[in-house]
């Protein structure tokens, strides 16, 4: 094996390019591995984690590009350094990008802009959206590790002018029917929501669709909005922003718990709001209360829109707990196969949401566990790389991204810890989301279904049977096609169900020895 | 009131994009107008340069 590396000066590219130009060096021929990172300290640790370091490596900057490879041999690690202008190329026609400006040329060259779309790293972001703020823009503030403090004055400065702050940390927004970051193809209709994250929203939008209604605006918080330290101060000028809104009917409000302070802060403006509300504070117990009658709370997402499609349609719910008869003939078939000793169920989350929820539903069942963002009540992971018994694992957290894209981008990390789950002898289940979309994987089941075959396959080989169960969040419009995707799934023998509360209850069904529940009742 | 969250809901989204080039491309894919800022790390990433920077300006 030989490696080998370019660095290219003054030569700066987005992270989810740069993943694009990794995966294909990667798949060239004699190529074992490959990175294309810029030249960030954190980065430099990440190459030197895998042998690739050296003097000017320690000097590049972070405007430096860095191409490292290991091959075969110096043939293939020549013939791929040599011509490395090829792999800058963009693989596609990219209409948007034709000229180079600046944000202030941008302003002047589109007065009517109204939003900026901000996603560089976290060092820069709060100057990057304080300079937007500062030209009358919305801000969608796509990057994370963006510090508390610097959050609280964006946010201040920007509900002083009437402009809201969406993030940082926000992956979704949809604004009059347009996706914007990680959103879903889905119908217009009455149904406003604000959300602290992506994937909430994603879940929330995608059954509103799939449930015959539609989605006026989404606006996005990021995730510590509700926090003490931030009060509310976009969700609450979200809420003046929907109600005021003649499209929006009814308002859904998806967020973690709020701490004391933001509750205390949000609750007189929810009791004044002449809108219907659907209120989902994940992870709260049930004792917080809203008494007002336009107020209704839910304990899950899928709850949140079954509340929501009641009162915009008028009609009772489609059923979202998955109740159907064929339930005790699938828990039976999937546990018939099972030994003993397989009693774990190990979740591998993209959604960070979808981990939280399915630790919330397992705990009603009775079924606590590991993770490294526990819900209260369970444990946290003393090595998030690590399952132990019940694990929930929030793929999506910095330790998991620190230089590579987001797992709803790219599957290389779930794929790896499916085939690493499979080793233990004590898994029965596997509990995944795939979330589909734009900016998301093209094809996120069919990246991830060798693995759960192979995986599949080694348990089988040892005398088991591992059950894999899923949940897809996407519509049938959405780039990637969800009966698509829903097909590969089955056909690598996942049970797939239509929402993660869904999957996460058949999981706890599955754990919690229902076979026993419906063989003698 | 928020006049400009407002008037953003109402016009639907008119965006500058700053980072990730796939942001702008679906934006336009889905009709809405884009420009797109070529950026990157400003002083060559340096954060004490940054600070001067940002004083001077």
């Amino acid at each position: 094996m030989i490696t080998g590396y370019v660095i290219c000066k003054n030569e700066y590219h987005d992270s989810v390019f740069l993943m694009r130009v990794a995966k294909k060096l990667s798949e060239q021929k004699g190529i074992l591995q490959a990175a294309a990172f810029m030249g960030t300290d954190k980065n430099k640790v990440l190459l030197a984690e895998i042998g690739i370091h050296g003097a000017d490596i320690s000097a590049a900057t972070p405007n430096d590009l860095i191409l490292a490879v290991k091959a075969d041999s110096q043939q293939f690690l020549s013939a791929l350094l040599d011509n490395l202008s090829q792999w800058l190329q963009p693989e596609q026609s990219r209409g948007a990008a034709t000229t180079r400006l600046t944000l202030d040329e941008a302003v002047v060259q589109e007065p009517r802009a109204n939003l900026a779309v901000v996603s560089v790293p976290g060092a820069y972001a709060g100057r990057v959206a304080q300079k937007a703020l500062e030209h009358g823009l919305n801000v969608f503030l796509f990057s994370d590790n963006v510090p508390v403090p610097s959050e609280l004055s964006l946010k201040e400065y920007a509900r002083a002018r009437g402009l809201i702050v969406m993030g940082p940390d926000c992956g979704t927004a949809l604004i009059g029917g347009v996706g914007i970051g990680f959103a879903n193809v889905v119908r217009r209709g009455p149904i406003g929501v604000i959300g602290a994250s992506g994937t909430g929203i994603q879940e929330f939008t995608t059954l509103v669709h799939r449930g015959g209604a539609g989605i006026s605006h989404a606006i996005g918080t990021g995730s510590r909005d509700l926090s003490d330290d931030i009060g509310g101060i976009s969700v609450l000028s979200a809420l003046d922003a929907l109600e005021s809104d003649p499209t929006t009917q009814i308002i859904a409000i998806l967020s973690k718990p709020p701490g004391p302070v933001a509750l205390s802060r949000l609750r007189p403006r929810i009791l004044r709001c002449q809108k219907p509300l659907v209120i989902c504070f994940l992870g709260l117990k049930k004792d917080v209360p809203f008494a007002h009658p336009r107020c209704q709370r839910a304990s899950t997402l899928d709850e949140a829109v079954a509340l929501a499609l009641q009162i915009a349609t008028g009609h009772p719910p489609p059923n979202f707990h998955g109740e159907s008869p064929q339930l005790p003939a699938l828990l039976r078939k999937e546990q018939a196969r099972m030994k003993p000793e397989q009693k774990y169920i190990r979740g591998i989350f993209a959604g960070g949401t979808f981990c939280l929820q399915a630790q919330q539903i397992l705990q009603d069942a009775g079924i606590f566990g590991h993770s490294n963002t526990p819900l209260e009540g369970n444990l946290e992971l003393a090595d998030s790389w690590q399952s132990l018994e019940h694990t929930l694992v929030d793929m999506g957290t910095d330790e998991f991204t620190s230089g590579r894209p987001h797992p709803m981008i790219d599957s290389r990390l779930r794929y790896a810890r499916i085939l690493a789950e499979a080793q233990d002898p004590g898994v029965a289940v596997l509990l995944l989301d795939f979330i589909l979309g734009f900016n998301a994987s093209p094809d996120p089941a069919g990246e991830l279904a060798p693995a759960i075959a192979a995986a599949k396959k080694q348990i089988q080989e040892r005398g088991g049977f591992l059950s894999v169960v899923a949940s897809i969040c996407g519509t049938e419009e959405d780039p990637q096609g969800l009966l698509r995707q829903t097909k590969l799934l089955e056909e690598a023998g996942v049970v797939v169900f239509p929402s993660s509360a869904q999957a996460a209850r058949f999981c706890a069904l599955l754990a919690a020895g229902y076979r026993k529940v419906i063989d003698e009742p | 009131m928020n006049p400009k969250l407002e008037e953003l809901l109402q016009q639907g989204p008119m965006a500058i994009n700053i980072g990730i080039y796939d942001f702008a491309e679906s934006l336009q894919n889905q009709g809405a107008e884009v420009v797109h800022v070529f950026w990157a790390p400003p002083a060559g990433g340096d954060p004490e340069m940054m600070e001067l920077l940002d004083q001077l300006l």
